[in-house]
């Protein structure tokens, strides 16, 4: 088992290196002069001549790389091209929004998704698995940007007034200080994730309770709560494991539609923004970030999976 | 959704579409297994639905721009008023006619997410047959490769390329379909895996056939029902990519007409005047919807003509 962990874990550090020569060449795509390209045309020499200075840029490739790295490894990211502010401070506020809502949402959506397989399962070819098959079918395929000006559209404008359809907080207010902003955001997301973990979750619940185990606990008199529960759900949930951890993961991406549609004031909003003024340091760092929780859930999913998979926790000791 | 791809076929509950559809020891049993599985398709109401909002939707876009009324950049009330005589949904933020720019908006978000998705898929299923058929470094490396582009979230790694070379079109097509390719490339491997240890590959090697042509003459006809299903799946996606983009302000630049950045350019007057954001999202919702529903459908249709159903 300690082999295969630190096997996965090599595998995680070799993945993210090369993600970061990715994001590091994104610079050296800009058209002419990176600084220029940067500051547009406008710009006068000595800001340019600032830009280079502090990007690097008179120095070999190779140099640039690791200099930009070596900052990345000790937490400074650099200074925004945009407003002249270290990175790091423009961004600390927001990425505790943005994980506010990426929290919120994965609590309400893993258990909410898990369960609903269940029932799905539990109730095969009944109504109630019919209509859950073809809503997460439509919901699956929405856009979330679709699903977010939906609600939107049905709890902050005509039809329900009940929340704000637009995020805004007071200047240095953090999110879970005003928990109403959170609410059409995150309920976004849930709808965005949901219909993927139930979907797998009801298929592997499905084939569990075909299996002899679960009639034998059947045959053993066990009640029928201890059998789907105790029985069923454990060996059923490796695959929703993986799954969610991918949703998860997914959601890094998903916030910044979702924040865009909201004005919520986390760091995919922030990205646009970026992208906007073509401020590659925030750019930059905003994408390592979001690839590094892709490569995190999925190595916490994998040690998962290795844990409650007794073959695999065995095998290799 | 967008990637969060799991394996295709998979995240629609259908790990039996993803086996390969011939039987043992023929190679194909169909002369054209893909005709067969989207006839099966056709048979099954959810497909049927599914093509009738897909028809529906490219009909407006493609025949939209000749019943328009009026020209899509022309200002003809004031901004963000209602629905009137004049103007049937009413004027944008900048008091140019809704109607007529939902007409003509539709089409580059067609034709940009079935570009994206054909290069998706090219690319995914060369780098996924030939990393099967490899079985060595080349595998790992191919393997190395797709998992760190599948670490990006499909719309950073657009943004990201939108940030050094600006908002282009063809960036969109070629980032989201790059994008695509390493989520098609898995499934395809795994598909074509189990086809590699078949005999009548084998077979073609000991006769000595060229390493081109038992990858794409061998193994390809042997995993076309994944093939469809994932040229449906990623054509979804990238309608939902494609229009986010045009959503967040980098697809389609003003003035031009183009359901994503519609919505861009009034979400603000949103509670003031609906209908022009209403439109772009209902139609993108639909065409998605629809396409979900076809890629279903054959997902099953695939299914049923393995043999197998659950």
């Amino acid at each position: 088992m300690r082999k295969l962990v630190v096997r996965r874990l090599a595998l995680g550090v070799l993945t993210l290196w090369l993600i970061s020569l990715v994001v590091f060449a994104a610079v050296l795509a800009l058209p002419g002069d990176a600084a220029t390209a940067i500051l547009g045309r406008e710009a006068t020499p000595d800001r340019v001549a600032a830009l280079r200075d502090q990007l690097n840029l008179d120095d070999s490739v190779v140099s640039q790389y690791l200099q930009w790295l070596g900052g990345v490894l000790t937490g400074s990211f650099g200074t925004s091209a945009a407003t002249q502010e270290p990175v790091r401070d423009l961004l600390s506020a927001r990425v505790g929004n943005s994980a506010f809502l990426v929290l919120v949402a994965s609590l309400v959506a893993i258990p909410l998704s898990i369960g609903l397989g269940v029932w799905m399962a539990m109730k095969r070819d009944k109504p109630v698995d019919h209509v859950g098959s073809t809503t997460t079918l439509v919901l699956a395929a929405l856009p979330e940007f679709v699903i977010g000006i939906g609600l939107v559209f049905i709890f902050a404008t005509g039809v329900f007034n009940w929340f704000p359809a637009v995020s805004l907080l007071p200047p240095g207010e953090k999110a879970w200080q005003d928990p109403q902003v959170v609410v059409l955001p995150a309920a976004t997301l849930v709808l965005a994730v949901t219909p993927y973990i139930s979907r797998i979750m009801r298929g592997s619940m499905v084939e569990v309770l075909e299996s002899e185990y679960v009639t034998m606990a059947r045959l053993k008199g066990l009640s029928e709560r201890t059998v789907i529960w105790r029985h069923a759900v454990p060996n059923a949930i490796v695959p929703a494991i993986q799954v969610a951890a991918l949703q998860l993961a997914w959601m890094a991406g998903g916030v910044v539609v979702v924040e865009s549609v909201f004005s919520y004031p986390g760091i995919g909003a922030a990205l646009v923004d970026a992208v906007d003024n073509r401020d590659m340091p925030v750019v930059q760092t905003v994408t390592m970030l979001a690839a590094g929780v892709y490569v995190l859930l999925n190595l916490l999913a994998d040690l998962a999976t290795i844990l409650v998979t007794p073959k695999l926790r065995t095998a290799a000791r | 959704m967008s990637d969060r791809t799991i394996d295709t076929a998979v995240d629609l509950g259908l790990e039996g579409a993803v086996e390969p559809v011939a039987g043992a020891g023929a190679p194909v049993l169909q002369k054209r297994p893909w005709l067969g599985i989207l006839r099966n398709a056709l048979r099954l109401g959810r497909t049927r639905v599914g093509l009738a909002i897909v028809g529906l939707i490219v009909a407006v876009a493609v025949f939209g721009p000749l019943i328009a009324p009026h020209s899509p950049t022309e200002f003809i009330a004031v901004p963000n008023s209602g629905p009137s005589g004049e103007a049937l949904f009413g004027a944008d933020a900048l008091g140019r006619d809704v109607w007529t720019r939902f007409l003509h908006g539709g089409l580059t978000v067609l034709w940009l997410s079935a570009a994206a998705t054909v290069l998706g898929v090219v690319l995914g299923v060369v780098v996924g047959l030939i990393a099967a058929y490899a079985r060595n470094w080349l595998d790992d490396v191919l393997m190395r490769a797709n998992d760190v582009v599948l670490a990006f979230p499909q719309i950073i790694l657009v943004l990201l390329a939108v940030s050094a070379i600006g908002p282009k079109l063809w960036l969109i097509v070629l980032t989201v379909g790059i994008t695509h390719a390493p989520r098609v490339a898995r499934v395809m491997r795994a598909a074509a895996q189990e086809v590699v240890e078949r005999d009548f590959v084998k077979a073609a090697e000991a006769v000595g056939e060229k390493r081109s042509r038992i990858v794409f003459g061998e193994l390809l006809p042997n995993v076309t029902s994944p093939l469809l299903v994932e040229l449906g799946l990623r054509m979804t996606y990238s309608i939902g990519l494609v229009a986010a983009i045009g959503f967040l302000g980098f697809g389609v630049q003003p003035p031009t007409a183009d359901w994503g950045s519609m919505i861009n350019e009034n979400m603000l007057a949103i509670t003031v005047q609906p209908w022009s954001v209403l439109l772009p999202v209902l139609a993108i919702g639909l065409l998605t919807v629809g396409t979900n529903l076809v890629t279903d459908g054959v997902a099953r249709a695939a299914i049923g003509i393995d043999g197998r159903s659950r």
